[in-house]
């Protein structure tokens, strides 16, 4: 009797012990980002990391000299990359190809009896996708510094990238009568199976809605945002937190998340990859809407668009930082001269 | 050994029985059901069920609070569009939520825009107010004092705090908790992120003192009377005027170690303060949140609870909208 007992408990001991470890194997290993004793700490486990460094390896690639006659002037139609050398230009498409329809090989953009030929609707897209990835690498240095980004570090191989969306459009609802889920209350991997809003994107990524939650004093002075729209912006928060493998405090000090001058200086790079993604998805993305094919759009007609997971993809930088565009000069250059700041949001915070 | 076992060893089987008489006229009326035992039950606690007393005020309220709670159930069925399946799988993260922002404090809205929260709300505080008022008239009816009710009433407070009083007071229904499961989970979460963090809370500083405490002195407590009684401590209502070897074996353990201990009286009164300031600081600290502080970081900083720590970072953190230019637009 006693025997069983004691087994029972041992075995309740054990059920009560994987039930609480939230079921990840450890190890945990942290690093600290802060200062000591505030809790300011990355964690990982170094297994789940391992898999995720095999995801994130670099193709090799091979260099192309930039003498010789220009693409512009040998081939016909080259209306984005005609300042390339051939070479640079037949090694560039021959990349992109491998990283984005490797299995399709050159026919999925172009028509094969005529690579000058208009109409394949892959063409015009691929075109535009070159103009956005040196947008980014020109114009977004203050989120890609000179790491910068070509077609693999969002494409890895697919055609579409893994890591897009649709705005999601409202769920299926027995009644108008009774409370539908307004926009929550499912488990979404968009925002970490959690309960919050699960389309932080549409609001925050494609629109501007405002993300900045907390007033600048410690009493009340007007700031009447609700709970409901920090939800809203704590989905926006777990989407970046998946999107690249990191806990709230690799950008925050979580004491006071909206002070800047507590914050790891990760946050200022995450903040302008926000205004990238808008600049990205209404700028390039949008305007595609009418060249892709029906099969193509979302639910609601939309485009795919673009956010922290499309390029991330788990890692807290793309490729874990190695950049490929020592090969791809052409991708990047200087940005152009910018006007005297303005600020493009009210500032509700605290600056000390 | 029995009293060094985790589950209650010991279990008095005597023959049901209706509890003591008071009033010969009414013990007919206010004991419904014949009284049974159940083993396992007396494993826990006592092992006789019953009897039971309803009444008008219990039937009130079970029958309020079965309104609130199928509000709330078929709310939740119906954001899965009917699927039961749906619903048992997603039950933790389904919800009734409060009403919208843009209807502020308006008693007319939409039912699907938050009209049922108000009256899943409107309804489960009828019934808990009608249960409040049972369990005073219960311990008025069977002379004793009435401490539970009190206690019970804490946390009422904190309930219609959360739910009524500071939605008033800073003029929007939608600061309401929704009804679920992890939803009311997000709403602690997401008010703590809004109001700039309520660890910084005084009052939500000593609720957590008496939540914590009272788990000490609970431990503690139990504790005391389990390993004193094999001398009689569990008699501790006796051994408050008439202190046996237990009361005095149990203080000097604790003078002993501490210096000091509470009475086979007091640690009671401790128990219950404790208890019941846990909603009641817990309370008055979420009725200030957004009503007299809005951001309890900055406040902490101004009254010198925060502490300051040196700059770790190789480059300062700044800003960025303060300096921000767009890029050029892109050319069509």
């Amino acid at each position: 009797m006693n025997s069983i007992k004691r087994v029972l408990s041992l075995a309740a001991l054990a059920s009560a012990t994987l039930i609480l470890s939230a079921c990840e194997r450890p190890p945990v290993e942290s690093v600290q980002n802060g200062f000591r004793g505030t809790g300011m700490a990355s964690v990982y486990n170094p297994r789940t990391l391992a898999a995720e460094a095999e995801k994130n390896a670099v193709p090799a690639s091979i260099p192309a000299s930039a003498d010789g006659p220009k693409a512009g002037a040998v081939y016909k139609n080259v209306k984005v990359l005609g300042n390339l050398s051939v070479a640079q230009f037949t090694n560039f498409m021959v990349a992109m190809t491998s990283w984005v329809a490797p299995e399709q090989g050159c026919a999925y953009c172009h028509n094969v009896a005529n690579f000058a030929e208009e109409g394949m609707y892959t063409k015009t897209v691929s075109r535009k996708m070159i103009q956005m990835t040196q947008r980014i690498n020109v114009e977004w240095k203050s989120h890609v510094a000179e790491t910068g980004v070509t077609c693999y570090t969002c494409h890895r191989g697919n055609n579409i990238p893994q890591n897009v969306w649709f705005t999601d459009p409202a769920k299926p609802q027995g009644s108008g009568f009774l409370s539908g889920k307004n926009g929550q209350n499912t488990p979404s991997p968009s925002v970490g199976l959690s309960d919050l809003p699960y389309d932080p994107f549409t609001p925050y990524l494609l629109k501007a809605e405002n993300i900045r939650m907390n007033g600048p004093t410690a009493l009340p002075t007007g700031n009447k945002n609700s709970i409901q729209d920090t939800e809203k912006v704590f989905g926006l928060m777990v989407h970046m937190s998946t999107s690249l493998g990191v806990n709230c405090a690799y950008c925050h000090n979580t004491r006071a998340m909206p002070e800047w001058s507590q914050s790891p200086p990760q946050r200022m790079t995450a903040w302008y990859g926000i205004r990238m993604v808008r600049d990205l998805n209404n700028n390039y993305m949008v305007p595609l809407t009418s060249v892709f094919p029906a099969h193509r759009l979302g639910p609601e007609g939309d485009v795919l668009k673009n956010n922290c997971a499309t390029c991330h993809q788990g890692a807290y930088e793309p490729l874990y930082g190695v950049s490929m565009l020592k090969d791809y000069p052409f991708l990047t250059g200087t940005p152009a001269p910018r006007a005297a700041p303005k600020s493009d949001e009210k500032k509700t915070l605290t600056m000390k | 050994m029995d009293y060094q076992n985790l589950f209650t060893q010991v279990q008095v089987v005597a023959e049901p029985h209706h509890g003591s008489h008071l009033n010969p006229r009414k013990d007919e009326r206010e004991r419904i059901g014949q009284p049974f035992l159940v083993h396992l039950f007396g494993r826990l606690g006592n092992a006789q069920i019953g009897p039971v007393y309803l009444g008008t005020i219990g039937i009130a309220s079970l029958f309020f609070g079965m309104i609130g709670f199928q509000i709330i159930g078929w709310n939740m069925l119906s954001s899965v569009n009917w699927d039961p399946i749906q619903f048992i799988r997603q039950l933790f993260w389904l919800s009734l939520d409060p009403p919208l922002p843009k209807h502020g404090l308006s008693l007319v809205m939409p039912l699907s825009e938050g009209g049922w929260w108000m009256m899943a709300g409107a309804f489960l505080t009828a019934s808990i107010l009608l249960w409040w008022w049972r369990t005073y008239r219960r311990a008025i009816a069977l002379g004793m004092g009435t401490h539970i009710a009190w206690a019970f009433l804490a946390a009422i407070w904190l309930f219609l705090v959360l739910g009524f009083f500071r939605p008033l007071l800073v003029g929007s229904w939608s600061e309401g908790v929704p009804f679920g499961i992890f939803s009311h989970l997000d709403w602690t979460a997401a008010f703590s992120l809004r109001y700039g963090n309520l660890f910084y809370n005084p009052f939500h500083m000593l609720s957590i003192v008496f939540l914590y405490g009272s788990a000490l002195l609970f431990a503690m407590h139990g504790a005391t009377i389990l390993a004193v009684g094999r001398y009689g401590g569990e008699r501790e209502i006796e051994q408050i005027v008439d202190r046996g070897t237990a009361s005095e074996r149990a203080g000097l353990f604790w003078r002993w170690t501490m210096g000091f201990n509470a009475t086979m009286e007091s640690i009671h009164r401790w128990a219950w303060w404790f208890a019941v300031l846990v909603p009641l600081t817990g309370g008055i600290g979420i009725l200030l949140t957004g009503t007299v502080v809005d951001n309890w970081y900055l406040w902490a900083v101004k009254h010198g609870v925060a502490p300051a720590y040196p700059d770790v970072y190789s480059i300062p953190t700044v800003d960025p909208s303060a300096t921000f230019v767009p890029p050029p637009p892109v050319a069509k």
